[in-house]
């Protein structure tokens, strides 16, 4: 199993989850410089949280018109497993390759603190390997996290269980109080059509080992390694 | 000297005094350009004029110190061929004129500090003080610096893990703003900011020289002046944390080249400072270019070039064969990096410009400063600060909660959430513990711990027994988190020292500081001075020393939490050092003003205390600790509640000098009656004291005098929680 980790040159998560993925679980990784152009020999790419290119336009604005962003859509159209972590998430919606927007926290301050969130839907490689209705612990740390769409998407979105992650409280009740930057219907993560693009807003690689306070987030990592290697030796097609 | 020679030094701003030093050493009038540089380098920020002979009297030396004061960081060895790089430094004077920028830039300046030590920076801890909350500056000068620590600390991915808030109307139009940067290098990767080698090129890497922050040192170096807040700003640098990252990266990569033979940030007096240094430190001499350094506009001087502050920028010298490959090890991460002079044998800086010379003297006459040997004298009414103002009777209780919501008490977690602290994966506890514990992930399970603290309070009083109070405190946060101090570093914020009271306060407080380290056996690794700490023609701040402390931790899995684990849990005082009302916080709170002297910190004796808990801390003994300092044992044993949601019953005195007094010391520890038999086995041989106060139960804290049935303190959880949750920013 080969993971990709792009390396957009602000981002500041990319050693973290390289970390992660080689050290906690034994993966291969290669780190994709933003400026390449082939993504080569790879099983599944993880878009790191920072601030890729600084980010003084809107979050991700710069990163979705990067060289390596063709490969990334091929990588994404031929079905491979990508996962787009807080300013990972911003990318792959400024990208359009995940619908709706990221906006400012309702609060207009950047917030770092853990959130519960409530696995809604397991049609996709990252919560394959997990329960519906399922609580996970990991923490946020962002600025611009308030997801926005418009009334019909987020209908849609409901309605073709493309809504992955909804934040909630520590029994899993999805209640105001626990929404941490006033993102519409408590969406902390979402999917493309075909399940295969997925972005949140939480940091599951900060939350892959009990000494961190959590290791519930490796459990997205883990489940897209049993997705891809349940795919072998096929070549990687439809995500569903 | 001429009434001209006189007008054109004075607007170099060197004073008369200096220049007639300078043209001593010269041996001839310095030109304009000389003059400016000179005056840069000589201001208080750089050259540390009125300091420079007291600082010798700080302890520096312990077999772990790798490179120590001299250097752009201390480096400390910690074990498993692993070092840290730790240095807290001031921005004080530019987060005054502009909050965010100010604040942003010193966060960005000492990480840059630490990168130059060869090592890749993973923590921050800031240290800020302001005026009233309640009032409207300091209430924007805090959102300011908050929003900009914030701004700059978030994007670049160096956690800001722990650090301090304190507020005292002495702060209201000169905040201060303490930034540490923690690194982590191989033990045998040390790099140097010493330059060698005639004939190897010295290479300007980073972002590009602009017209910001020109003689922000000098600036720094001065009281402030609201009718000048407007000029001001120009003295002040802008930040940029993406090309901040891109520094670090580059930068480390381009050191595991081995093709670096000295490197050196351009902060203060940015190219004039890192080439002078430098070659002082090398013993050689540094030709500079400057048509050769990369700017951002057309036509700016060779003046504004070599003092210009613009941020993120480095200075290194190469090898000829590895120059290409780091230049262009730069330019992949998009940062300039061009060739724009080269190391001499011959011990000058040669300033070239447009094929002329426009500077050329020795780096020494730039990088020493004259030593002042101010006058000093305790302020007149040091006996009458010692008189314990009179008390108004207050309820311990009411008391108590006041103490809870007071802003140097009360949670920061309304700041510290809007810091990230977990980038890095290494933070282990973050913000809002008494230390923050980092891993090691290099090398498991070795870990850090590292505390910030400062007390105005005590050093205004006090300032050599508030300084030793200061680290002492520090230490006691790293004991609960099991960790051995290994490293100091201070920031210390004066007034101006040429009154004589305020360098006497500075003075004791460095000999506090010597006294407090000497009994903890730590050596102080690096640090800065910021005095001029003074507005439109007041006072100026409180003695304020603010120390960091890192320590080695040996196993990160094992520290314990502030709050109490479990109902039945035996409380236990730790240490009997002296305490008592002067210079309290209670006093504060409850007569409205502070007073009085803080009880005699008796460094070997807390020092004890503290490595008792922090050996029953690695050794399993203890569910939980926590140090008691502002408001003494009470506010101690409430927080103890509060962080672990239970109540206790204590029985024990209830006069205000035993509850609410402070010393040092003194922890509030609880574990199992199995635990707590093998802590007083270990309490007994080392001869420290343990007083058994109570137990952890119920949902109250009950605190019962002895041979009495009604408590004279009996508070909810809920209730002391929500005053101590009560600060909004």
């Amino acid at each position: 199993m080969t993971w990709g980790v792009v390396v957009f040159p602000g981002a500041n998560c990319d050693r973290d989850c390289a970390h992660v993925l080689r050290a906690v679980l034994g993966a291969d990784v290669v780190e994709v410089w933003h400026a390449d152009r082939a993504l080569d020999g790879i099983d599944a790419l993880v878009l790191p949280g920072g601030f890729s290119y600084g980010d003084y336009l809107r979050s991700g604005a710069v990163a979705a018109t990067a060289a390596i962003m063709p490969a990334l859509r091929a990588f994404a159209a031929a079905g491979g497993p990508v996962l787009g972590i807080c300013n990972g998430f911003q990318i792959l919606t400024e990208a359009r390759l995940l619908p709706g927007v990221l906006m400012r926290n309702r609060s207009l301050r950047f917030r770092c603190h853990p959130v519960w969130v409530r696995v809604e839907s397991v049609a996709t490689p990252f919560t394959a390997g997990l329960r519906a209705g399922e609580v996970l612990q990991m923490p946020i740390a962002h600025g611009e996290g308030a997801y926005l769409a418009p009334p019909e998407t987020l209908d849609a979105l409901a309605a073709a269980g493309r809504i992955v992650f909804r934040y909630c409280d520590a029994r899993g009740r999805v209640v105001p109080a626990a929404n941490p930057n006033g993102s519409a219907a408590a969406i902390a993560g979402v999917a493309n059509a075909a399940g295969n693009v997925v972005g949140l807003m939480p940091h599951p690689e900060r939350a892959s080992e009990a000494l961190l306070g959590s290791s519930d987030g490796r459990r997205l990592f883990e489940s897209a390694a049993a997705w891809v290697a349940s795919r072998r030796p096929a070549a990687s097609g439809a995500a569903r | 000297m001429s009434a001209l020679e006189a007008a054109a030094a004075s607007r170099a701003g060197l004073s008369a005094r200096d220049h007639r030093e300078v043209c001593a050493r010269l041996g001839r009038e310095p030109n304009p350009v000389e003059a400016r540089m000179v005056a840069v380098m000589w201001s208080e920020h750089c050259g540390y004029k009125h300091s420079k002979t007291a600082l010798r009297r700080l302890p520096g030396r312990s077999p772990r110190v790798l490179s120590g004061p001299g250097e752009n960081a201390g480096v400390v060895a910690l074990g498993g061929g692993w070092a840290l790089a730790f240095k807290m430094e001031s921005h004080n004077h530019p987060s005054a004129v502009d909050p965010y920028n100010g604040a942003a830039t010193g966060v960005g300046g000492i990480i840059r500090d630490i990168l130059a030590m060869g090592a890749r920076p993973v923590a921050l801890l800031d240290s800020l003080r302001f005026g009233p909350l309640d009032e409207p500056r300091p209430r924007r000068l805090a959102a300011g610096v908050i929003a900009g620590i914030a701004g700059y600390g978030n994007a670049i991915g160096v956690p800001t893990v722990g650090g301090e808030l304190r507020t005292a109307p002495c702060y209201r139009d000169t905040p201060l703003v303490n930034v540490a940067c923690l690194g982590l290098l191989r033990a045998d990767r040390v790099a140097t900011a010493a330059a060698a080698g005639p004939g190897n090129p010295v290479l300007y890497v980073g972002a590009r020289t602009g017209r910001d922050g020109i003689g922000g040192a000098a600036f720094a170096s001065t009281e402030l002046d609201g009718a000048r807040e407007a000029t001001d700003r120009a003295s002040v640098q802008m930040g940029d944390p993406f090309t901040g990252k891109l520094l670090i990266e580059a930068t480390l990569q381009a050191l595991e080249t081995g093709g670096v033979v000295a490197i050196q940030d351009m902060g203060a007096a940015g190219l004039t400072c890192a080439a002078s240094e430098m070659a002082a430190r090398g013993g050689v001499g540094v030709t500079l270019d400057l048509d050769r350094v990369p700017l951002r506009e057309a036509g700016m001087r060779p003046e504004e070039i070599l003092l210009s502050e613009s941020q993120e920028r480095m200075l290194l010298v190469v090898t000829p064969a590895a120059v290409d490959a780091i230049a262009g090890i730069f330019r992949r991460w998009g940062l300039a990096a061009e060739v724009v002079g080269e190391v001499t044998a011959e011990r000058r800086l040669r300033v070239l410009a447009a094929g002329r010379v426009v500077a050329d003297l020795p780096p020494d006459v730039l990088a020493e400063a004259p030593a002042y040997d101010p006058a000093s004298e305790p302020p007149a009414d040091l006996r009458e600060r010692w008189r314990l103002p009179q008390l108004p009777k207050t309820d311990p209780a009411d008391a108590l909660l006041r103490l809870l919501a007071h802003p140097d008490v009360a949670s920061k977690r309304a700041v510290y959430e809007q810091y990230d602290h977990a980038v890095g994966i290494r933070t282990v506890v973050g913000p809002g513990a008494d230390a923050a514990v980092l891993r090691v992930l290099e090398a498991p399970p070795l870990g850090v711990a590292l505390a910030a603290d400062g007390n105005a309070r005590w050093c205004a009083a006090d300032p050599r027994r508030g300084a030793a109070f200061v680290v002492l405190e520090a230490a006691a946060n790293l004991a609960c988190a099991g960790a051995e101090p290994v490293a100091v570093t201070d920031c210390l914020n004066f007034g101006s020292p040429e009154r004589a009271a305020g360098y006497w306060a500075f003075v004791e407080t460095i000999e506090g500081i010597a006294e407090a380290c000497r009994a903890l056996d730590v050596p102080v690794v690096g640090g800065n001075v910021s005095f001029y700490n003074e507005a439109d023609g007041g006072a100026g701040i409180a003695p304020t020393p603010v120390v960091g402390l890192a320590g080695a931790v040996p196993d990160v899995a094992r520290t314990v939490p502030v709050g109490f684990q479990r109902d039945g849990d035996v409380i236990v005082l730790v240490g009997d050092g002296e305490t008592g009302l002067g210079a309290s916080l209670y006093v504060q709170v409850v007569a409205g003003q502070a007073g009085g002297r803080p009880a005699d910190p008796a460094p070997p004796r807390a020092a004890a205390a503290i490595a008792c808990v922090r050996d029953a801390v690695r050794g399993g003994l203890l569910a939980s600790a926590h140090d008691c300092a502002d408001g003494g044992l009470a506010v101690a044993l409430a927080e103890a509640c509060v962080a672990g949601a239970r109540g206790a019953s204590v029985t024990w005195l209830a006069q205000p000098d035993v509850l609410f007094g402070e010393g040092t010391g003194r922890f509030v520890v609880s574990g199992s009656p199995s635990q707590y038999r093998a802590l007083e086995a270990m309490a007994r041989e080392r001869r420290v004291a343990l007083r058994v106060l109570g137990r952890v139960e119920g949902d109250r804290l009950r605190i019962t005098p002895p041979g009495t049935r009604a408590p004279a303190v009996d508070l909810s959880v809920e209730a002391m929680r929500a005053a101590w949750t009560s600060l909004e920013v």
